[in-house]
């Protein structure tokens, strides 16, 4: 019983007392203090700390990407990530601290803080963060999320639901081994395993691009035709955690809104039930679904990913970019931080009085197949390093100009699970290449194309 | 590439089926969405009104030709719906025997379908054979399940398809043309005016051109047509709020 002389002292949820002084603290439910959204005290007043993101102004993707005036910073890729997001307009973020994706979205969290992301929170893991922004997504908001390596493969399955359930989402892979031993360095080798989902896959050289190609991916996305989930993948570390000039808009403008309701779908009624988180319909053995409705379904994810292509040409001048191609002795054709390393060898051999061109290929879904077959029609030597051991770049690319090409393709020189990538070994690849000198990075049987011995292959592949 | 006259009949990439068990989609036979004002037919693109006149005529000269409203002109989600819906309903008035066939929505129907009577994006060839559909129009369906729809329908039967779609297109479609607004579906009935009156095909004078399926007939007194402006699509129930323009479907 309370004595009446005494007043009730109040106290926090671990029993202490709360004096007059400390104000009543807000928690979130699961009791920690929420201090993100609290009112800043400035001089014995309060500003707002959302204030600066309410004068935010909409602008079209056309100004945004092409007129808006823009000023160089040097930063990390985190934060280059975490401008993209400020000016996207985004609805929802979520994600699973990961290394090197976690900076990225603590980043996302002081958005949030600020009120440039309106809601946001830490999943309990990769599983259960892709499925939120499978929900968000389905509800119609604009979703964004960031994960690496291991994350990405743990989240893989409903990742891989995603474009079939047609739900435009930006997620940024950090690229990182998943493989064991376990390592957190850099390593790309999940890209691999994004390219069959039917989602659209870009692959960031830098943290200019992994500024733009986020900001566009929200454009290129939710255009009704296309509904699709947008990868950008960049090398962790090297992007994620160096610093690099990138040109930015000024904080004070941001996309439009997603409108889901020009979508190719319907978004999710949570107001009528019974709200079905399934997207009609889900397709068992019956006699009420027609036997190809799962095949036609997955065209037509496929064909949103072809019709995505001229967005992509629209908004981010086109799947590729070729530097010096035409008349070029060879050409390196690379994607994500190894077009930087490749960049440096074109001017090494260049010193060495040989002619390369580089391609560098921006968009790996869709991939550029009609754009290399005409550029690479008359190239005889195509070098293609990558940062992973499947080759996954250089199988796409010999897929896509066999029989339209006679170039000798070494898919290599290969480096992974954390090791740099020393110019001077693709500059090797590319002078072994077009001498015949043996390489000692690449074996023969990553070789393709014309000018294989088929001996060598074989005695290679009885010795391995 | 626009051309300015129908593809000759050896070069149409998109054609009435069966294509096949397994035919690729339009996307991968290298067929593309065209530009505003632009319409598709037969896999290639062509100026809309030209487009519109050959849906026109596969619509008032194939058997059982068939309307197919989806949800966004099914239901009175907001005023631009109900205008969209009378204007299709403008379109059916000058198609005689013309059928229309709902699609309201998207769910598999469980445990049992009646596939004459209502179409579903999972076995839309169902309706298609059943009542024997040789062209038909899909109208106000979202373009996700358009396209499962037309795919379907072209790999198992033999009827023309065409799509007249708020936004993109449709590959899929033999005939296609979009951005599709209450305005513009008005000039696609006034097309449908002028071929029909072109072709010499007359209208049953009691305006009573549209024919009722067997349920629709059953529940009509067992009448067999109906004027399609009979039906006036109406103001939501009382305490039904009609939400905004721009907030709900298109």
């Amino acid at each position: 019983m309370s004595n009446p002389l005494e007043p009730d002292v109040k106290t926090n949820p671990q029993g202490d007392p709360i004096s007059t002084l400390e104000p009543e603290q807000k928690t979130n439910p699961q009791g920690d203090p929420i201090t993100s959204a609290a009112p800043i005290k400035v001089g014995g007043g309060s500003k707002d700390p959302h204030e600066a993101a309410k004068k935010q102004r909409v602008v079209t993707p056309e100004y945004m990407f092409f007129e808006a005036p823009r000023k160089r910073e040097f930063i990390t890729g985190s934060e280059a990530a975490k401008e993209a997001v400020r000016r996207s307009n985004v609805d929802f973020s979520v994600a699973y601290p990961i290394t090197p994706q976690s900076e990225t979205m603590q980043l996302i969290g002081v958005l949030y803080g600020e009120g440039y992301v309106k809601e946001y929170y830490r999943g309990e893991e990769e599983y259960g963060v892709m499925s939120a922004i499978a929900g968000g997504s389905r509800a119609g908001v604009r979703c964004f999320t960031a994960t690496a390596g291991p994350g990405t493969l743990r989240g893989l399955e409903p990742i891989a639901s995603w474009p079939g359930h047609r739900l435009p989402a930006v997620a940024m892979f950090t690229c990182r081994v998943v493989n064991a031993p376990l390592a957190i360095q850099p390593d790309n080798i999940e890209v691999s395993y994004l390219l069959n989902c039917g989602m659209i896959v870009f692959h960031a050289e830098n943290q200019q691009d992994l500024f733009d190609f986020i900001m566009k991916g929200f454009i290129i996305g939710e255009q009704n035709d296309v509904t699709l989930p947008v990868g950008v993948a960049c090398d962790g570390f090297f992007v994620t955690h160096a610093r690099n000039y990138v040109d930015m808009q000024e904080k004070g403008i941001k996309l439009p809104p997603r409108q889901a309701w020009k979508g190719a779908v319907p978004v999710l009624d949570a107001e009528n039930p019974p709200a079905r988180l399934s997207r009609d319909a889900p397709v068992q053995k019956s006699n009420f679904m027609a036997y190809n409705i799962h095949a036609v379904w997955q065209q037509e994810v496929w064909a949103a990913v072809e019709r995505s292509r001229r967005y992509i040409d629209k908004y981010m001048g086109g799947m590729l970019t070729a530097e010096n191609v035409e008349g070029a002795e060879a050409v390196i054709v690379a994607s994500g931080s190894a077009c930087a390393q490749s960049r440096e060898a074109v001017r090494l051999c260049k010193e060495q009085g040989l002619n390369v061109g580089l391609i560098k290929i921006r968009s790996l879904r869709p991939f550029p197949t009609a754009e290399l077959r005409k550029l690479l029609t008359k190239t005889k030597l195509v070098v293609i390093p990558e940062f992973n051991y499947v080759a996954w770049l250089a199988k796409d690319v010999a897929a896509a100009v066999y029989g339209y090409s006679n170039a000798k393709i070494i898919a290599g020189p290969h480096v992974y699970g954390g090791m740099s990538m020393p110019v001077e070994m693709i500059v090797d690849e590319v002078v072994g290449g077009l001498t015949g000198k043996k390489s000692i990075a690449v074996p023969d049987s990553a070789i393709m194309g014309r000018d294989v011995n088929q001996a060598d292959v074989a005695h290679f592949m009885q010795n391995i | 590439m626009v051309t300015q006259s129908l593809p000759a009949e050896k070069d149409r990439i998109i054609v009435p089926g069966p294509a096949g068990f397994m035919p690729p989609s339009a996307a991968q036979l290298g067929v593309s969405l065209p530009p505003a004002g632009i319409g598709i037919t037969y896999g290639h693109h062509l100026p809309e009104d030209l487009a519109i006149e050959e849906i026109a005529r596969q619509m008032l000269t194939k058997p059982n030709a068939t309307i197919f409203p989806g949800p966004m002109v099914l239901w009175a989600w907001n005023d631009h719906a109900v205008e969209k819906a009378q204007a299709v309903l403008e379109i059916a008035a000058q198609i005689p025997n013309v059928l229309i066939i709902p699609m309201p929505d998207y769910r598999p129907k469980y445990p049992k379908v009646d596939p004459e009577e209502v179409i579903n994006p999972n076995h839309p060839n169902l309706t298609i054979w059943g009542n024997k559909i040789e062209a038909c129009i899909f109208v106000g369906v979202h373009c996700h399940y358009a396209n499962l729809t037309l795919k379907m329908i072209r790999a198992g039967t033999n009827c023309c398809t065409a799509a007249l779609c708020a936004e993109q297109g449709h590959e899929d479609a033999m005939l296609s043309v979009h951005d599709m607004d209450a305005a513009k579906l008005r000039k696609v009935a006034k097309i449908f005016k002028r071929v029909r009156e072109e072709m010499g095909i007359a209208l049953p004078a009691d305006g009573r051109n549209v024919r009722y399926t067997g349920l629709q007939s059953r529940v009509n007194g067992n009448e067999t047509h109906t004027n399609p402006f009979s039906f006036k699509p109406g103001p939501p129930p009382a305490g039904v709020q009609m939400v905004p323009e721009g907030q709900m479907p298109h």
